[in-house]
C-alpha cells in the first residue's frame, strides 16, 4: 500500500523540530531512518499529518563517550554505531546485539533511537537499553527530561514520550559488567521469537527478555545453585505471560527463556 | 525550514547512476514509485512495500537502502545507484551480472535487481568476502525461485573474478 498524504518538513535546526512538535503534537511524527515508521505509513497503521525529517541535523548524528557512558544521538544510524571503533569496549552488549537488528540493508538507514522510539517488543535495541539500565533523553520546546528505559517503555509499541517531545538521544551507563546475548528467530534478521541479554551485576545477573511480553522485561537474579536457578528462571518464564502466535507457541517461548536464560547466566558468571 | 505541502507536487532532483535527473513528487510518494513512474527506471522492482523482500534495494549516497522505505523527497540532492548502472555498456554485462547468468542465479528475475545491488555494494567493500558473509547479506532478500544456492555460487565466483582470478567462460553460457 501507499502512505496517506502528509506534509513533509526537512528540518534544518533543532528549534524548528521542537516548534512543530509543540504546535502539532500528535499529528506530527519524526522520521529519521524510516525503517520502522515507513512500513507503518505504507500500511496506513500510522497516518500523521506532518512528517519532520531530522536526518539533516548534524548535531543529532553524534556518538559521545562521557565518563565511560555512551550517548547516541537521534540521527545515528545502526550501521554507524556498529562500525564505531570503540563499540566493543564501550558498549559490548550492543556489539553483540546489533548484528541481529534487521539486515545490512536496513541497518544502513535505520537509527538506534528510531528503533527505541518504535518500541517493538521483539526488537534488540530496546532490549539492550533495558538490560543496561539506559536512559532516553526527551526534549520539548519547554523542557528536557531523562527517563529510564524501564519507565520509558509502556507496552507494545507504546512509550511514555509526550506528543510534543523529541527523543534527542539515548544513553548507556558506564561500568557495564560481563554480558551475553542470544536470539532465536526463523531467519537471521527476522523479528526475534525470543531474544535474551544478560549482564553481570555485583550480586549476580540481570536478565532481559524480548519477544515474549509486550515490552522488554528485566529481572535481577542473585548467584544461585543450578536447581534454584532453574526454578527461578521457570517462574520468570511464566510471569512473562507468553502468547501463542503464528511464529511460535507460548510453551516454546517459555522453553527458550529457560534454556537461553540458563546458558547466558552460566556464560556471564563463569 | 522547508515545508512541502501534502497536496502539491514538489521538484525532486538527484543523480541516478551518475546522470542528473529530476521530476515532481508529492511528499508521500515512495522512491520506488518515483523511479519507476516518474523517471521510467523500471529496473528497480517493488515487492512487499514494507522493507522485507529486498526487491527494491538501491544505493543512496553510497549506502544500501530499501527504496520502498524511502520517500522520493528524502532522496532530493542525493546520489542514487540502481541496477541500470551495473552494466558497463548497453550490450555488455557487469562481472556480477555475467556470473548470475552463468550460474542460473535467477529464474523469474523479480528479486534479482535488489540482490545485484546488495552484492555489488558488498563486494566492492569486501573483495575477500566469504560464503558466510554472502549468506548473511542475502538474509535481506527473498527469492522464491532459486533456493539461493546458485546466487551464492554466482556471488563467490564474481568475488574471485573481481579479485583477479580468471573464470573459465562456459561455451553455452
Amino acid at each position: 500500500m501507499k502512505p496517506a498524504a502528509f506534509d513533509y518538513i526537512r528540518a534544518e535546526h533543532l528549534d524548528e523540530v521542537l516548534d512543530v512538535l509543540r504546535r502539532e503534537g500528535g499529528d506530527a511524527r519524526i522520521i529519521a531512518g524510516g525503517q520502522s515508521l515507513m512500513p507503518m505509513l505504507n500500511m496506513r497503521l500510522a497516518k500523521p499529518k506532518t512528517l519532520i525529517d531530522i536526518m539533516r541535523l548534524p548535531q543529532l548524528a553524534r556518538i559521545e563517550r562521557n565518563g565511560g557512558g555512551v550517548t547516541v544521538g537521534a540521527g545515528v544510524r545502526q550501521e554507524s554505531l556498529l562500525a564505531w571503533s570503540e563499540l566493543a569496549d564501550a558498549l559490548p552488549l550492543a556489539a553483540l546485539a546489533l548484528p541481529w537488528t534487521g539486515q545490512v540493508q536496513t541497518r544502513s538507514r535505520g537509527t538506534v533511537c528510531g528503533s527505541i522510539a518504535h518500541a517493538d517488543p521483539s526488537a534488540e535495541l530496546p532490549l539492550v537499553l533495558c538490560a543496561l539500565g539506559g536512559e532516553v533523553h526527551l526534549r520539548s520546546a519547554k523542557k528536557r527530561r531523562r527517563v529510564s528505559a524501564k519507565e520509558f517503555f509502556a507496552g507494545m509499541m507504546a512509550t511514555n514520550r509526550a506528543d510534543d517531545e523529541l527523543i534527542e538521544a539515548v544513553s548507556f551507563p558506564a561500568n557495564q559488567g560481563r554480558c551475553a546475548f542470544r536470539e532465536v528467530a526463523r531467519r537471521h534478521g527476522d523479528f526475534a521469537i525470543v531474544a535474551c541479554a544478560a549482564v553481570a551485576t555485583k550480586d549476580g545477573v540481570r536478565l532481559a527478555v524480548g519477544g515474549v511480553a509486550d515490552m522488554p522485561t528485566t529481572r535481577e537474579f542473585p548467584r544461585l545453585e543450578t536447581s534454584a536457578r532453574d526454578d527461578a528462571l521457570n517462574s520468570f518464564a511464566y510471569e512473562l505471560n507468553a502468547r501463542d502466535d503464528v511464529h511460535a507457541t507460548a510453551r516454546y517461548r517459555r522453553d527458550l527463556v529457560r534454556m537461553i536464560g540458563a546458558e547466558l547466566m552460566r556464560e556471564v558468571l563463569s | 525550514m522547508s515545508r512541502l505541502s501534502a497536496s502539491h507536487r514538489h521538484p525532486v532532483q538527484f543523480t541516478l547512476n551518475g546522470e542528473p535527473c529530476s521530476g515532481e513528487a508529492e511528499p508521500r510518494m515512495l522512491l520506488t514509485d518515483f523511479l519507476r513512474h516518474q523517471i521510467g527506471a523500471t529496473g528497480t522492482h517493488v515487492g512487499c512495500e514494507h522493507g522485507v523482500c529486498g526487491a527494491c534495494t538501491v544505493e543512496i549516497d553510497g549506502k544500501l537502502a530499501r527504496s520502498c522505505l524511502t520517500l522520493a523527497v528524502q532522496a532530493h540532492g542525493c546520489a542514487l545507484r540502481t541496477v541500470e548502472g551495473l552494466a558497463p555498456a548497453p550490450d555488455r554485462l557487469g562481472i556480477l551480472q555475467a556470473a548470475f547468468k552463468r550460474n542460473h542465479a535467477l529464474q523469474c528475475g523479480f528479486c534479482t535487481a535488489g540482490i545485484l545491488m546488495s552484492l555489488d555494494h558488498f563486494l566492492r567493500e569486501n573483495p575477500q568476502a566469504c560464503e558466510q558473509q554472502i549468506r548473511d547479506l542475502l538474509t535481506g532478500h527473498l527469492c522464491r525461485c532459486t533456493g539461493y544456492a546458485p546466487i551464492v555460487r554466482a556471488a563467490m565466483e564474481a568475488a574471485r573474478e573481481m579479485a583477479g582470478d580468471t573464470v573459465q567462460e562456459k561455451s553455452d553460457a
